[in-house]
């Protein structure tokens, strides 16, 4: 028998720190994993020279016509003459700062959620938020000149439908996620019914039914906005993904915890509100900026009932008599502006989940 | 069974002719059970004895077919106002747990009073915290449940459990789950509210704890209660020869 002594930590072997680690380990570990590494920075070699030269190297950036492209490159004048088009669409010129406000109030409200602690609050903003901005971009109260939705397009158009989408198709979600699990066969079964039909249904049919069918329910005369029954379609339709997503967050919270809830006396609001539904949720973030993300790029969709986002723009100024022939400018200056924003939110997602995590945390 | 000096004739528990079927297993067959004011119970058997089950149609986890189960007088059944009562009344510590994770050790606890009992923030604050120094663990309580050891996560599930000051704890194989270091520390606490009078039924495997502290040892197999007795009898002179085997299978190493 015998006693050892404790052993201090040693740090390990330079190829195992650091950079050399990582490039052994990613990039060169095996035949395979050299191939696909080398195969790998040829197609960006084939692919990043070429686009540089002709979106930056190459590129017109200022002139206001058409006439002073001269380059080979790309004419962004054209994106910049056109700026106000795809971000406010027709919006009239007056009323501008409307818009600009609205767009400043969000990016506001975004902040101060940042720094807001309490739930509540939090709530109000991301409902207020939504309110405020229909009754400033619509007028028609407190003095405010009325513009009709047609007026509105662009990007403002495309932010205020996932928006309002995702605002309002999240509680629908969560219910319709509750119901699904309820003890309570009708509502189970509605719940059911409802989710299966609408996921079994592309997005473009149901808006061409909130579009063309939805009217013909309401007697002659009443005439809902395009713009609202887009709105109602896209909304109830993302309501049937959010709720599949919770539902998987659901499935993954132990029965245990209903339990411990049930045990201690809270009722099922109570439970569902204070116990499982925040870690259903966090469980289900990543799936739920999924289908943000989805709608979010979706909402182009709404071209095909005649309502112009940002999308839409491309083909519009690109009519332009003045401009013709720019389609490749407007299309990849929208794929940028589309990807900052999906790109945004899977960040923050990922912080999010971060922020959430109360698994590791010291 | 043999007669002790405290006095339970005042029940807390009363379970008559309790039958439980899950499908076509019959788990619970005619249990009749009287559990009196400060009375400690350790519940005893193989598993799959349905001991668990009993435990858990007391506060109504478990739905029962036919019988009856009354705590403090009220009826365990399906109206919404005697299952508030009968769950103010009665506490349950699990074998995991099941503390809430997203919580911090002190929302943890003072959740259920906060909300379920209406208590100021101030008020279960306090509360909270004189039980969690009472199972020693105040200073854990801004941590996150799964920052704690096992042995620390039971105690703060015990001081979760007192927090809405129930008349009767129910404790569900409390060490089961634990690694066998951790498993002094819970037994201490439950040993220290045992000695408080609180009542208290036990579905456990520590016989040493029943020992010590129980006043009736119940042991239950095939869905039945087959014998109960004081702890002294139980371990020493059991009559039954399912009882025998049991022991002798737990206790010889």
């Amino acid at each position: 028998m015998a006693v050892y002594e404790v052993k201090p930590a040693k740090v390990p072997p330079l190829g195992e720190r650091g950079a050399i680690a990582w490039v052994r380990h990613r990039l060169l570990s095996s035949p395979f994993n050299i191939l696909f590494t080398i195969l790998g920075i040829a197609v960006l070699a084939m692919i990043i020279p070429p686009f540089v030269k002709w979106a930056i190297l190459d590129a017109n950036f200022v002139g206001h016509t058409k006439a002073d492209c001269t380059g080979d490159g790309a004419c962004w004048v054209f994106i910049h003459e056109k700026l106000k088009m795809f971000i406010y669409g027709f919006y009239p010129e007056a009323e501008l700062w409307r818009a600009k406000l609205t767009i400043a109030l969000a990016i506001l409200t975004l902040i101060a959620l940042k720094f807001t602690r309490l739930r509540w609050i939090k709530i109000g903003m991301i409902v207020l938020l939504p309110i405020a901005a229909i009754i400033l971009l619509h007028g028609g109260v407190f003095g405010l000149p009325l513009v009709e939705t047609s007026k509105w397009g662009g990007l403002l158009l495309t932010l205020v439908i996932s928006t309002v989408g995702i605002v309002l198709s999240f509680p629908i979600g969560v219910l319709l996620a509750l119901g699904r699990q309820s003890r309570l066969p009708i509502i189970k079964t509605l719940s059911v019914f409802y989710i299966e039909l609408i996921r079994g249904v592309p997005l473009i049919t149901v808006l061409f039914m909130a579009s063309v069918i939805l009217p013909l329910f309401f007697p002659e005369g009443i005439n809902f906005d395009k713009l609202v029954r887009a709105l109602i379609g896209i909304t109830f339709f993302e309501a049937a993904y959010i709720a599949e997503n919770i539902r998987g967050g659901l499935q993954a919270i132990p029965k245990g915890q209903y339990e411990a809830a049930d045990a201690l006396g809270l009722g099922y609001w109570q439970k569902m509100r204070l116990v499982i539904l925040p870690q259903a949720i966090k469980v289900a973030i990543p799936n739920l900026v999924g289908s943000f993300i989805s709608l979010f790029k979706d909402t182009s969709l709404v071209m095909i009932i005649g309502l112009f986002d940002l999308l839409a723009m491309v083909q519009l100024t690109a009519n332009d008599r003045d401009w013709l022939g720019m389609e490749t400018e407007g299309y990849v200056f929208v794929a940028f502006v589309f990807w900052i924003f999906t790109f945004g939110m899977s960040f923050y997602s990922k912080r999010l989940e971060k922020q959430l995590d109360t698994n590791n945390r010291d | 069974m043999a007669t002790t000096k405290k006095d339970f004739s005042e029940h807390m528990i009363e379970l008559q002719g309790v039958n439980k079927w899950y499908g076509d297993f019959h788990v619970l067959k005619d249990i009749n059970l009287n559990v009196g004011r400060g009375e400690i119970v350790v519940v005893a058997g193989p598993s799959g004895s349905g001991k668990s089950t009993m435990i858990r149609c007391i506060n109504r986890l478990e739905e029962y077919q036919e019988g009856s189960i009354k705590v403090k007088g009220v009826e365990v059944n399906a109206d919404v106002k005697n299952l508030r009562e009968v769950r103010a009344n009665v506490a349950m510590v699990f074998q995991h747990f099941n503390l809430f994770p997203h919580l911090s050790i002190l929302d943890n606890l003072t959740l259920a009073p906060e909300w379920v009992y209406n208590k100021p923030k101030k008020e279960a604050v306090e509360t909270a915290m004189h039980f969690l120094e009472r199972v020693n663990i105040a200073d854990q309580a801004d941590k996150y449940p799964n920052q704690l050891s096992g042995g620390q996560q039971q105690r703060v599930a015990i001081a979760r459990a007192l927090c809405k000051s129930p008349d009767i704890m129910l404790f569900d194989e409390p060490t089961s789950a634990l690694d066998p270091e951790m498993i002094g520390e819970v037994l201490d606490v439950m040993i220290s509210l045992a000695e408080e009078g609180k009542t208290m039924v036990t579905v456990t495997h520590e016989m040493g704890f029943a020992r010590k502290v129980a006043d009736r040892v119940i042991f239950m197999d095939a869905g039945q209660i087959i014998e109960e007795n004081d702890p002294e009898t139980f371990f020493n002179h059991p009559e039954s020869d399912r009882l025998k085997l049991f022991l002798e299978q737990i206790l010889d190493h």
